[in-house]
């Protein structure tokens, strides 16, 4: 085979690590070939969510400025649900969006985004085929020469699996076994539309404004939580929880989540809506423990989703910026390695360079917090009691603050020790 | 139309599919699914696509996958003897995501 017929990397998967690796390597002037199985980018993807802007920054100054975002985050909240009680706790803080500094976060929607950055990677010199399913790789002597993809046989130095979450690449290549059901999250959501004054009324949003919800107490007791992110002229609204915690309880996660759409709080911010979409997708669960041991192989490296890039503290969900990252890791991996040999070993020295990595070892311990089974029921349940006691005026006299609280904690069945435990394992944040 | 509960055809009803009609992505055993007592997939499907039949057979229509892979995730005793993605160009097609 002639050495024009080779390129040098072969990218599985239009997502955004796909497209940042691609965009990377082109404009190093590498022969790159992305394969897309959706018949255009972003048609097969899900996200929550929202991206956070550093990542697309680094992947080239300003690019954020022209990407296909929805709006800017200048609202997080995080909302606890309790019967038909609703705790919100709002931070509005200007520093995540000063004037003249790319703003921290954006909603965003995959079909539209995944598009604009794949389109970017072809503009940079990317080739693209969509459509088109990779159905195995090609191993020559140990190594990972190239893909099949229907009828074609396609050759490269690298083969890149930036193919999600249920990497099929990465466990042909032999370096991951089936997902465990205790390490992943289902996510299921519905895209409401709404006019966009509307939802800058409803969240007392300025044009361009967003906001961001974490929601904690909408999954029966289920670890897991829900999801409310404002895009210009539609809601994201979802939740995420084990699957194995459903099985458990024999509940269907669609009961689930239409009872946490019909919540009073939820629904007076949806009201008059259409629902245009419902999706569902895997969410890798377990952060740093749950990356697969080996990321690499010669000719072969795993990124994004598939390499288990995602961290969740409760609070927030990173998973498109680590795959961003994951992709400029691999295309400078690619483009410094004098050899294919070198490419493995010189991407995870680059995920450290990019603090992908160290951040995702940081974060580690969130994952024991998270275990914790009572957060899911009795603590929005305790802290919807807590504020409930905070603000009730009666005329009565009513008790005194300290033993009401534990009362409180009594009656919600969380006993000192649970939160001397929660303690131990928050020490270790 | 408003927002109200929405069953899972109904919400099947508003995404875009390109079904194939020559080669199911996902292949169940219904022998094997028999003697499954959990039966998970019942409860974990965000497309409800798994079901019991008047006899309290496992039914399955792969037309309406999510492609998600939980159902792959929680099969606990190998009834799912193929999952893979659709063919190329085939399945859902997410027009927000």
């Amino acid at each position: 085979m002639s050495g024009e017929d080779k390129f040098d990397a072969i990218v599985v998967g239009a997502g955004p690590a796909g497209s940042a690796c691609a965009y990377t390597l082109a404009k190093a002037g590498k022969e790159v070939l992305i394969i897309e199985r959706g018949d255009i980018p972003g048609r097969k993807n899900v996200t929550g969510g929202r991206l956070y802007t550093y990542a697309l920054d680094l992947l080239d100054e300003g690019l954020h400025e022209k990407a296909a975002l929805e709006r800017k985050v200048t609202h997080e909240q995080i909302m606890m649900l309790s019967g038909d009680r609703a705790v919100n706790i709002e931070l509005v803080n200007p520093a995540f969006n000063q004037e003249g500094s790319s703003p921290m976060s954006y909603t965003v929607l995959r079909a539209s985004f995944d598009k604009w950055l794949a389109n970017k990677a072809e503009k940079m010199g990317a080739a693209l085929v969509t459509g088109i399913k990779v159905d195995e790789l090609i191993e020559r002597d140990g190594k990972i020469v190239g893909v099949v993809a229907g009828e074609d046989q396609l050759f490269a130095d690298v083969v890149v699996a930036a193919d999600g979450v249920n990497s099929i690449m990465a466990q042909k290549a032999g370096l991951i076994p089936d997902l465990k059901m205790e390490n992943v999250g289902v996510g299921v959501k519905e895209i409401i539309e709404l006019p966009s004054k509307i939802i800058e009324e409803r969240f007392n949003l300025k044009e361009g404004e967003g906001a961001a919800r974490m929601l904690l107490g909408c999954t029966e007791g289920i670890h897991g939580g829900g999801f409310l992110y404002t895009n210009k002229e539609s809601i994201s609204l979802g939740c995420v929880f084990t699957p194995e915690g459903a099985a458990k309880k024999k509940k269907s996660i669609h009961e689930i989540f239409q009872d946490l759409k019909m919540h009073p709080a939820i629904y007076q911010l949806i009201e008059g809506g259409e629902t245009i979409e419902y999706s569902a997708h895997l969410v890798s669960e377990a952060g740093y423990r749950g990356i697969p041991k080996q990321l690499h192989r010669e000719g072969f490296v795993v990124l994004g989703d598939a390499a288990g890039f995602v961290i969740n503290t409760g609070y927030s969900i990173r998973g498109i910026d680590l795959a961003i990252l994951s992709g400029i890791a691999a295309a400078r991996a690619v483009i410094n390695a004098a050899k294919t040999a070198d490419v493995g070993p010189a991407y995870m020295e680059e995920l450290n360079k990019v603090r992908l990595m160290p951040t995702m070892n940081q974060t580690d311990p969130f994952f024991d917090v998270l275990e914790t089974p009572w957060l899911y029921d009795k603590a929005p349940n305790l802290a919807a009691d807590i504020f409930s006691y905070l603000f009730t005026v009666s005329g009565d006299v009513g008790g005194k603050m300290r033993p009401e609280l534990m009362g409180l904690l009594k009656k919600n069945g969380i006993s000192l020790w649970d939160l001397t435990k929660l303690g131990f394992k928050g020490a270790k944040l | 139309m408003s927002i109200d509960r929405m069953t899972a055809p109904g919400l099947l009803g508003l995404d875009s599919f390109t079904v194939d009609e020559e080669k199911a992505h996902i292949v169940v055993n219904k022998e094997i699914c028999a003697k499954c007592a959990e039966k998970p997939c019942l409860y974990v499907c965000p497309a409800v696509l798994y079901k019991l039949g008047k006899n309290g057979e496992l039914t399955f229509d792969y037309a309406g996958c999510l492609e998600c892979g939980t159902c792959r995730v929680m099969c606990k005793n190998k009834g799912i003897i193929k999952w893979e993605y659709p063919r190329g160009s085939f399945g859902v097609n997410f027009r927000c995501g």
